[in-house]
């Protein structure tokens, strides 16, 4: 059983990167947000899902105009994803406008918060649905393939124990962009003067407004950074699994959020690690399950094995591996 | 004209007068038109009235009652969709329960659950499982499937284990603040869902994505029941249970202290309430509802598999809640109805009515563009319009007032009553 596992660990590890390093950039939009303003922005995993078909329009144009085969693969697609970024970017600032702004300066219970952004949620759902089954006739879209030149690591040569492992070309792509978004959002965070305001705000925001911080326009930022990096990873999850419909944002949603918690939820490089351990374990869980339990339980149950992860971290260690602990005051 | 009628409804017997006018006029129109749904909405528009109406209570609720009960099934059985209308009654009232259990939950205890359904689904399934030949795969004694007559009892048994599923989920959450709760109550909807539609191996005891087919229809002394008409009296008769518990309990000690622990945790726990027991409380006489409509659905349906259980479904029970208003019983009522009637009736109507507009006229609506489609959307706005604009939802809840002058009149009574008695005691 034990050699089993292992002969499958490169390519689990491969595809749990790949996972991992998505949930990593959408856990960063739920953090950033609940830094700032306490709110489980339950709309962000649909701005993801939104920027994977601002995406697929974007390449779709081009691949109208001529362009994918002018252009070399690489620059169609900075340009897409740029596209779909900033466009993504403008529907987070436009969310947090129309549906948080009114809520804060009501200073109504954050219970009313949650509802709206559930609400938002399932406009966008069902607007993209039906933008894209107006435009093409079936809500599922399949976008054109990109960087699909397979790599084999033959590993089985080096290390006898494992198998060989297979990757595609997007695969590269996907872990390249994710680490420089990571890193240049943490350069951002920590180094220039918008960080600071945003550090600022999420500790304490009466006293950063009067330290000359205009608090609205941290958040409306920090909306813009959190929705563009969500809507940019939407594009990077459609070159890499190819079909996107306009439920994939409220699953991947949850995981995301769940790595959020597990890294300690307002602590961005927490996210980011929570992210990439997530998407190990569930992809470990995916293809071992079923060895480990003699085949009582498939693949089928990874979705349950990331919820189980939630709950376990929220009940023993609520704030997160990375986290302090706040105590509430009166 | 405005003040004439106002003048008109402002005496008691000029309501009385107006409101048997509106439900003879309107139950006349559903007599005369029996295929009209405009009809049949306004007759059960007259409930609504009613609770404006300054009678006294208890005349009130005989009135509802026996609107709801007799005068609506009557007139709605001459009518060829008189199953659909009483499908449609049916549904209300399950929902309505749910609502109400939710209600208990979100609105007089502050705690968001996005997993409702889940115990809904466990009624649903408690019953499924035991009524069906489905038991006797797993079972190791025991003839299945059970007969009809044991769905009383189970409608006992699906409040119970809902109840337990509640604690369950209870203890684990309650250690979690606030806003958490709400994903990890999803989360938990999420996992029964995915339990139920692969629990079909190792040991078969849901049949997996399969579902349950030919549950056996209740038994009522001997008469099987099995169609819409007849499961709307049952529907009916659990929601006045449930509505008869709500209203007990929400000035009870258990009712005052929710709303405490909803409006300050920390104040409320320093005023001595326990924390735990009352949130568990919360939870598990919600997902009692729940449990005991779910045991319904199954034997309505005569089938159960666990796409009927998804996020869609829970979240459609808070669309409910907030929409009347949360914490308020009438108001969550109202809320469930409106949904309920928007989704089965209205919705498929328009979408009816659109597709035989572009038939007769070439006027043509893409097939993506049908109301029946876009409800995902419709309810979304409505969340954020009411989180927005109304929080406190269609009828907003009303704390039971207490009247000082009443009040310190007894007790000033009370006092000279003291008084004199010990006065007299010294005299004599």
């Amino acid at each position: 059983m034990l050699a089993h596992i292992l002969q499958n660990l490169p390519q689990v590890l491969i595809d749990g990167l790949t996972l991992g390093v998505v949930y990593a950039v959408v856990a960063i939009g739920y953090t950033m947000v609940y830094g700032i303003l306490e709110l489980i922005n339950f709309a962000h995993g649909d701005v993801f899902m939104t920027g994977a078909f601002m995406g697929a329009v974007v390449l779709f144009i081009m691949m109208g105009l001529g362009f994918l085969s002018a252009m070399p693969a690489l620059i169609v697609f900075l340009i897409v994803i740029v596209i779909a970024a900033i466009a993504t970017g403008l529907l987070g600032v436009g969310i947090e406008r129309v549906a948080y702004r009114p809520l804060r300066r009501k200073n109504a219970p954050k219970l009313i918060a949650l509802i709206t952004s559930i609400g938002i949620s399932f406009v966008l759902e069902d607007a993209v649905r039906f933008i894209a089954e107006l435009k093409t006739g079936n809500y599922i879209v399949t976008a054109p393939s990109m960087f699909n030149h397979k790599f084999n690591i033959d590993i089985h040569h080096v290390i006898p124990y494992f198998n060989n492992a297979t990757f595609q070309g997007s695969f590269l792509v996907v872990l390249i962009v994710t680490i420089v978004m990571l890193v240049s959002l943490d350069l951002f965070v920590n180094k220039t003067k918008w960080g600071m305001a945003m550090r600022a705000v999420a500790q304490d925001r009466d006293t950063a407004s009067l330290m000359t911080i205009n608090v609205n326009r941290v958040i409306s930022v920090t909306f813009f950074i959190g929705s563009a990096l969500g809507g940019a990873t939407g594009v990077l999850f459609m070159i890499q699994y190819g079909t996107i419909d306009p439920y994939i944002g409220f699953i991947l949603g949850i995981k995301a959020f769940t790595a959020a918690v597990l890294g300690g939820i307002g602590n961005i490089r927490g996210a980011m690690f929570g992210g990439v351990m997530l998407g190990l374990l569930e992809m470990f869980a995916a293809a071992n399950l079923s060895i480990i339990t003699h085949g009582a339980m498939g693949a089928e149950y990874k979705d349950v094995f990331a919820f189980i992860i939630l709950i376990l971290v929220l009940i023993f260690k609520p704030e997160g591996l990375f986290g302090k602990a706040v105590v509430e005051k009166v | 004209m405005s003040a004439l009628f106002e003048k008109l409804t402002q005496s008691k017997k000029n309501q009385i007068i107006l409101f048997i006018a509106y439900v003879f006029l309107t139950g006349a129109g559903l007599f005369l038109l029996p295929d009209s749904t405009i009809a049949f909405l306004l007759l059960l528009f007259s409930i609504l009235i009613l609770y404006y109406l300054n009678f006294n209570l208890r005349a009130k609720w005989v009135t509802g009652i026996v609107i709801l009960a007799a005068i609506v099934p009557f007139i709605a059985s001459h009518s060829d969709s008189y199953q659909t209308y009483m499908e449609v009654g049916t549904l209300v009232g399950i929902y309505c329960a749910m609502a109400l259990g939710l209600n208990i939950v979100v609105g007089f205890a502050g705690l968001l659950d996005l997993g409702f359904i889940a115990f809904f689904a466990v009624g649903a399934y408690s019953y499924a499982i035991f009524a069906s030949g489905q038991a006797s795969k797993f079972m190791p004694f025991g003839h299945y499937p059970l007969p009809g007559g044991t769905f009383w009892i189970f409608i006992i048994v699906g409040a119970c284990v809902a109840a337990i599923f509640g604690i369950l989920l209870g203890i684990p959450v309650l250690r979690v603040r606030g806003d958490y709760l709400a994903i990890v109550t999803l989360g938990f909807g999420e996992i029964i869902r995915i339990l139920l539609n692969n629990m079909d191996h190792p040991i078969n005891i849901t049949n997996g994505s399969m579902g349950i087919a030919s549950i056996t229809p209740p038994n009522f002394f001997g008469i099987s029941i099995g169609s819409s008409s007849q499961f709307y009296y049952i529907a009916f008769g659990i929601f006045l249970v449930v509505i008869y518990v709500v209203r007990k309990l929400e000035n009870s000690k258990l009712g005052r202290s929710w709303k405490a622990v909803r409006d300050n945790e920390i104040a409320a726990q320093a005023m001595g309430i326990p924390l735990v027991k009352t949130k568990l409380a919360a939870f598990a006489i919600g997902a009692s509802f729940s449990g005991m409509m779910g045991v319904v659905f199954a034997a309505k349906q005569m089938f159960v598999d666990a796409t009927s259980f998804t996020y869609l479904e829970s979240t459609m029970v808070l669309v409910m809640v907030i929409l009347g208003g949360m914490g308020s019983v009438p108001g969550v009522i109202l809320g469930a109805a409106v949904v309920i009637i928007l989704r089965t009736q209205v919705l498929t109507n328009i979408s009816n009515w659109l597709s035989s507009m572009s038939t007769d006229y070439g006027i043509s609506i893409p097939p993506a563009l049908s109301p029946e489609k876009m409800q995902l959307l419709i309810f979304g706005l409505l969340l954020i319009i009411f989180a927005l604009y109304r929080t406190q939802g269609l009828i907003p809840h009303k704390n039971r007032k207490v009247d000082v002058e009443l009040l310190k009149k007894e007790s000033e009574k009370a006092a000279l009553a003291r008084e004199k008695a010990t006065s007299g005691g010294t005299e004599s």
